[in-house]
C-alpha cells in the first residue's frame, strides 16, 4: 500500500544497531508542497531515520518509497532527486567551495561555473568561492553546503541539523529558502532541535527514545 | 539533464587527481619510499654486481607492494570521515562507479608514478638496461592489480581507526601472486631469457581482478557504509 504515490511513503521501518532497537516501526508519508521537522532527545534515532530514508542505510523491516516505487528500485532516479546534506558539511578540506560544488553537484547534472558562484553569493559565501574549504568558519561551510542543495534542483530535501553553526541571518535565510522550496512543491524533511520558524506550515514527527 | 556514467567517472578522476596534487607530500610519500627502501639495497648488501642482479627483482617488486600499500589506506577513508564519501554514493551513479574512478586515479598517482621511476631504481640495483622494459611493463600490470586488490581490502576497513595493519593482512596475501610471477617475469629479461608467460599470467591476473573487484570492493564499501 502506497499512500503517498506522488511523495514519499516510509512504511513501519525498523532499525537496529546491535542490541539497540533505534527505529521501533516509523511511518511518514509527504507530499509536494510539505515540510516535515523532525525532532526528538538525542539518541532517538534521527539521523538514523534521515539516512534510512536516503537510502544509505537498509532498515531490518519497513519499506522507503518514493512516487509509489520502493528506493531500492527506482534507486538511481531517486537519488536524482534527492537533496541530502549530512549533520557534517561534507566537504574536501583541500579542494575549494567552488571546486566542491564542482565536483558533487557535477554528477548530478549539468552546471556551469557562473551558476555555482551565483549560489554561493545567494548563500552569502560567494567571496569565499576561491578559497579553500579548510580556511572558511564551520558557518561558512554550511552556508557552501546550503548552496549545494540548492544546486542540486532536486525536488526532495533530506536535512540533518542545517541550522548548526549558522548565524542569526544565515538562520533565517535558511527559513526563506525553506519556504520558498515548498511554496514551489517541494518535499523537505528536516531534522532540527529548535522549533523551525516558518511561514509555511510544518508538520511535526517527535520521535521517542 | 543527466550525467552519463562515462562523465561521471571523468569528473571523479578529476577530482581524485587535483585532490592528490594539492597535498604533493602524500603524493610524494610512497615514491620516495619506494626509492629509499631501493637504494638501502645496494648499500647494505656487499658490492657485487652479480648479487645484487640476482636479488634485484625481488627487492624492487617487495618495495613496489609496500609503497603501494602506504597509499591504500586513505582510498576510501578520508572520503568517508569528512562525508563526501555519502554525498559521492547519492550522485545517481551506482557506487561501483565512483569506485572504479577512485581506483584508477590511486594507481595514476601511486602504481603509474613508480613504474616512471623504476628505470632510476633498476639502474641503482644493476638491472641491464635491456631488461627495462619488461621491469616496467610487470610493474604496470602488478600495481594495477595491487590497486584493485587494495581497494577491497580499504573498502573493508573504511570504517575502522586503525585499519592500516589490518589492511596489509588482507592485502599482502592476495598479492603473493603478483610478487611471484612480477618478480620472475624481471628475473627472466635479466637473465635474457623470454618473460612473455609470466607477463601472461600477471595479465590474467589483472584482467581477473579488474572485472571481479570493483563490485567486491562496491559491495565490502556499503557494508561499512551502512
Amino acid at each position: 500500500m502506497n499512500t503517498a504515490v506522488d511523495g514519499l511513503c516510509v512504511e513501519k521501518v525498523h532499525v537496529w544497531r546491535g542490541d539497540r532497537h533505534v527505529l521501533k516501526g516509523v511511518s511518514l508519508d509527504l507530499h509536494p508542497g510539505e515540510l516535515m521537522h523532525v525532532s526528538g532527545p538525542n539518541g532517538t534515532g534521527k539521523t538514523t531515520l534521515l539516512r534510512v530514508v536516503s537510502g544509505l542505510l537498509r532498515p531490518e523491516q519497513g519499506s522507503v518509497s518514493w512516487r509509489g516505487q520502493s528506493i531500492v528500485t527506482v534507486r538511481e532516479d531517486f537519488q536524482v532527486a534527492l537533496a541530502y546534506a549530512s549533520h557534517e558539511p561534507a566537504l574536501k578540506s583541500d579542494l575549494t567551495a567552488l571546486e566542491n560544488l564542482r565536483f558533487t553537484v557535477g554528477l548530478r547534472r549539468r552546471v556551469t561555473v557562473q551558476e555555482l558562484r551565483a549560489g554561493l553569493e545567494r548563500t552569502g559565501v560567494g567571496a569565499c568561492a576561491d578559497l579553500p574549504a579548510r580556511v572558511l568558519s564551520a558557518g561558512q561551510r554550511r552556508r557552501v553546503a546550503m548552496a549545494r542543495v540548492l544546486a542540486f534542483q532536486a525536488p526532495f530535501w533530506l536535512l540533518d541539523e542545517p541550522y548548526t553553526n549558522l548565524d542569526a541571518a544565515g538562520a533565517d535565510l535558511l527559513s526563506r529558502l525553506l519556504e520558498e522550496h515548498v511554496r514551489g512543491g517541494g518535499l523537505a524533511l528536516v531534522v532540527a532541535h529548535q522549533d523551525l520558524d516558518l511561514a509555511t506550515p510544518t508538520r511535526q514527527l517527535r520521535l521517542q527514545g | 539533464m543527466r550525467v552519463g556514467a562515462w562523465q561521471a567517472l571523468l569528473l571523479v578522476m578529476h577530482r581524485e587527481l587535483r585532490l592528490s596534487f594539492r597535498r604533493p607530500d602524500q603524493l610524494l610519500q610512497p615514491l620516495v619510499f619506494f626509492l629509499i627502501v631501493t637504494t638501502l639495497f645496494p648499500l647494505g648488501l656487499s658490492v657485487q654486481l652479480t648479487l645484487l642482479r640476482e636479488m634485484a627483482p625481488g627487492v624492487l617488486w617487495v618495495a613496489a607492494l609496500l609503497s603501494s600499500l602506504l597509499s591504500l589506506d586513505a582510498l576510501f577513508k578520508s572520503d568517508a570521515d569528512d562525508g563526501t564519501l555519502e554525498q559521492l554514493a547519492l550522485s545517481g551513479h551506482g557506487l561501483t562507479v565512483i569506485v572504479v574512478a577512485k581506483t584508477l586515479s590511486h594507481w595514476l598517482v601511486s602504481g603509474a608514478a613508480l613504474v616512471l621511476v623504476s628505470p632510476l631504481v633498476g639502474t641503482a640495483l644493476a638491472i641491464p638496461t635491456g631488461a627495462f622494459g619488461v621491469m616496467m611493463a610487470s610493474l604496470a600490470i602488478g600495481t594495477l592489480t595491487l590497486s584493485w586488490l587494495g581497494a577491497i581490502g580499504a573498502g573493508l576497513t573504511v570504517g575502522l581507526k586503525r585499519g592500516n595493519v589490518l589492511l596489509s593482512l588482507i592485502v599482502l596475501p592476495l598479492a603473493m601472486p603478483l610478487l611471484i610471477f612480477g618478480a620472475g617475469a624481471t628475473d627472466r629479461a635479466i637473465g635474457g631469457t623470454s618473460a612473455a608467460g609470466a607477463l601472461y599470467l600477471l595479465g590474467a591476473l589483472c584482467i581477473l581482478t579488474c572485472t571481479l573487484a570493483p563490485f567486491a570492493a562496491t559491495a565490502a564499501l556499503k557494508i561499512t557504509l551502512e
